[in-house]
């Protein structure tokens, strides 16, 4: 990679990282506005996983995403606009305000979804892989999931199904340590690679925090599955910052862990490759959009009970 | 004379969805190389090779999960779950992914899938292998529930579930794979959502679905030799249901009665009877009989699985009560 290529991607991948983190800096102002129905969970301190994983994948590509999956479907190319909007339950939204926070989707972008339900995104973007397999699509589909969803069954069935048939499909996982409030080492008595390994399937390790380095290896690791090499997991180490929602009071959260996740900020790591002048540059173009769509959505119109209850079925 | 059976119609109309349309695709345990549990399934294989009709392991969670994601990303998969019962593994995939993207997700995609299965007793399976959950699947916005009845019937409505863009579950039933008849002179698709008059009369009308309406037959014509003429629907189609039929043929007959071998409590005849007990308020001259099973597991013992299941009788004697 050329040393121009090299500033372009770090440029692009700061500008994602930020882009999440403002964009979900302003959900938590908009919440505790009111204007954002239920809840939300926020994905600060993970974003380098989304900006990584998403700059190895092409439009046709598809991904699964969780309940925290705010940053990926951003990262995916769902518009500001349609974002902000999805998540104030506004009709110009993503999913015309019917889905909200946990079920952002944009399957134009091959975005299929954040999921309400842990590890139910898995055996989706097994399907989209079979869907790519059969129909002799160019395209891998990404199953994005916890280390909480680790004790879910559905995992073993996945990974056990994903080898058999040869699916490509790249299962990600982003490991925060943290399954909803239980820190995931009293939940989990296995890891993640010797998981893999018992299912025969390829496991790789990155620092989820360090932006250059998900999409290094994600661009590996992608390409393997792209040419038929099966299935593989990446496991991207990360850390959340906040709570399990927006507003968890996180009682019994050692506060050296809260210290040490803000050192290991994937936001300062990806400003750093950047001199000050495209650092700034950048931060001005985002703050600017998100000052647009969050406009935008306050403005929006709400949803139409009419257009909601005849979306039921098809026909 | 040649013969049409149910399962062979199950599998023609699989056959027929397969040959018209390249992204139809069919995947369950054993439905490829032993056919299927009741040989649905027999042959296609062969006819449509090892790519699109696919033996899973028994992972009923990600099988089922695995055909929503392959209807979002452009197949129309059938799914075959050999029981109803193993269902309970893969509810969240049929519940609260594929009933609920379409609404959810703003109307950006369907869920064209088609998940067949099959219920019912009879057969001394047990209380995890004879249940009768099609209310379940019927209480779900955003899923179809079809239960045929008959080769015609199984044919008809697997092709409309195929091309359906909903999410669509095909109970068939495991006492009527084996069932035959004069092979038809054509096999029309048949509408989702439409019931059928199996027998036309004016002294009472009886709704039922799948075997049980053999039971209900029978009853009929014990009837009909004292000179009383049952008006017979079949349901067809559970969600959605033909409102307007069985309306119109409580207005023709002002009695009414409805059949399922699932358990009585919470089903679908206590959806039906609500309705007709709201809209055809007018048209009653007796108050709405369910017969359905009782508020127990299905039994194995040959002696208790018959009582359990509805049955002639069990008919006869709420017909007489209606007619009082």
């Amino acid at each position: 990679m050329g040393k121009t290529s090299d500033i372009a991607r770090a440029r692009r991948l700061y500008r994602t990282v930020l882009t999440i983190r403002r964009a979900e800096e302003a959900l938590a102002v908009l919440l505790a506005e009111g204007l954002i129905p239920g809840f939300i969970h926020l994905s600060i301190g993970q974003e380098a996983v989304a900006a990584g994983v998403m700059d190895a994948l092409t439009p046709v590509d598809t991904v699964t995403s969780t309940h925290r999956g705010h940053g990926h479907a951003i990262a995916k190319g769902m518009g500001l606009d349609a974002f902000f909007a999805e998540l104030l339950g506004r009709d110009s939204g993503a999913c015309r305000g019917r889905g909200g926070s946990m079920h952002v989707a944009d399957i134009s972008r091959g975005m299929l979804g954040a999921n309400g339900i842990v590890a139910a995104g898995m055996p989706i973007a097994l399907g989209s892989a079979l869907a790519h397999q059969i129909l002799g699509r160019d395209a891998v589909a990404v199953a994005i999931f916890g280390d909480g969803a680790m004790a879910e069954g559905l995992l073993h069935e996945c990974l056990n199904l994903a080898r058999l048939w040869n699916l490509p499909v790249l299962f990600v996982c982003e490991n925060n340590g943290w399954g909803e409030f239980l820190p995931t080492d009293r939940q989990i008595v296995f890891s993640l690679d010797k998981l893999a390994a018992a299912h025969g399937i390829a496991h790789v390790a990155v620092d989820g925090n360090d932006v250059a380095a998900v999409a290094s290896k994600a661009a590996e690791v992608v390409a393997g599955v792209r040419k038929g090499g099966g299935p593989a997991i990446l496991e991207c180490h990360t850390t959340r910052v906040g709570g399990h929602y927006e507003g968890d009071p996180q009682r019994g959260r050692d506060p050296a862990d809260r210290a040490a996740n803000a050192a290991r900020d994937p936001l300062i790591r990806a400003r750093a490759a950047l001199t000050e002048p495209d650092a700034a540059k950048i931060e001005a173009e985002v703050t600017a959009e998100i000052a647009a769509a969050v406009a935008f959505a306050r403005a929006a119109p709400p949803p139409k009970w009419e257009d909601a209850a005849a979306s039921v079925y098809t026909i | 004379m040649t013969e049409l059976r149910y399962n062979h119609a199950v599998n023609r109309a699989m056959a027929d969805a397969m040959a018209a349309d390249p992204t139809v695709v069919l995947f369950g345990e054993d439905v490829a190389g032993a056919g299927g549990v009741y040989g649905a399934t027999r042959g296609l294989r062969d006819k449509f090779g090892a790519d699109r009709v696919r033996d899973t392991p028994i992972s009923e969670a990600a099988i089922v999960g695995m055909a929503v994601g392959a209807a979002l990303s452009g197949l129309k998969p059938i799914v075959e779950i050999s029981f109803i019962d193993f269902m309970t593994f893969a509810m969240d995939a049929v519940v609260n992914q594929a009933a609920k993207m379409r609404t959810m997700f703003g109307a950006q995609c369907s869920v064209p899938m088609v998940l067949r299965t099959q219920h019912g007793g009879g057969a001394g399976s047990g209380p995890q292998h004879s249940q009768c959950l099609e209310a379940w699947f019927a209480h779900v916005p955003g899923l179809k529930v079809v239960c045929p009845a008959d080769p015609a019937s199984a044919y008809g409505l697997l092709r409309a579930a195929i091309v359906d863009p909903d999410p669509v579950i095909v109970i068939e039933h495991k006492a009527l794979y084996a069932t035959r008849v004069p092979e038809p002179d054509s096999l029309p698709i048949l509408p989702i959502g439409k019931a059928a008059v199996l027998r036309p009369g004016r002294d009472l009308t009886i709704v039922s679905y799948g075997a049980a309406l053999r039971a209900v037959s029978d009853a009929a014509a014990t009837l009909a030799k004292e000179g009383i003429e049952t008006e017979i629907l079949d349901l067809r189609s559970i969600q959605p249901w033909d409102e307007a039929a069985v309306l119109a043929s409580l207005a023709r007959t002002h009695r009414l009665m409805i059949v399922h071998e699932a358990v009585e409590a919470f089903g679908v005849g206590a959806e039906i009877a609500a309705r007709m007990a709201d809209i055809g308020f007018d048209e009653l001259d007796a108050p709405i009989l369910r017969v359905g099973a009782p508020f127990m597991p299905s039994p194995v013992a040959k002696a208790l699985e018959r009582r359990y299941m509805p049955n002639a009788d069990n008919i006869l004697a709420a017909a007489r009560r209606l007619l009082a």
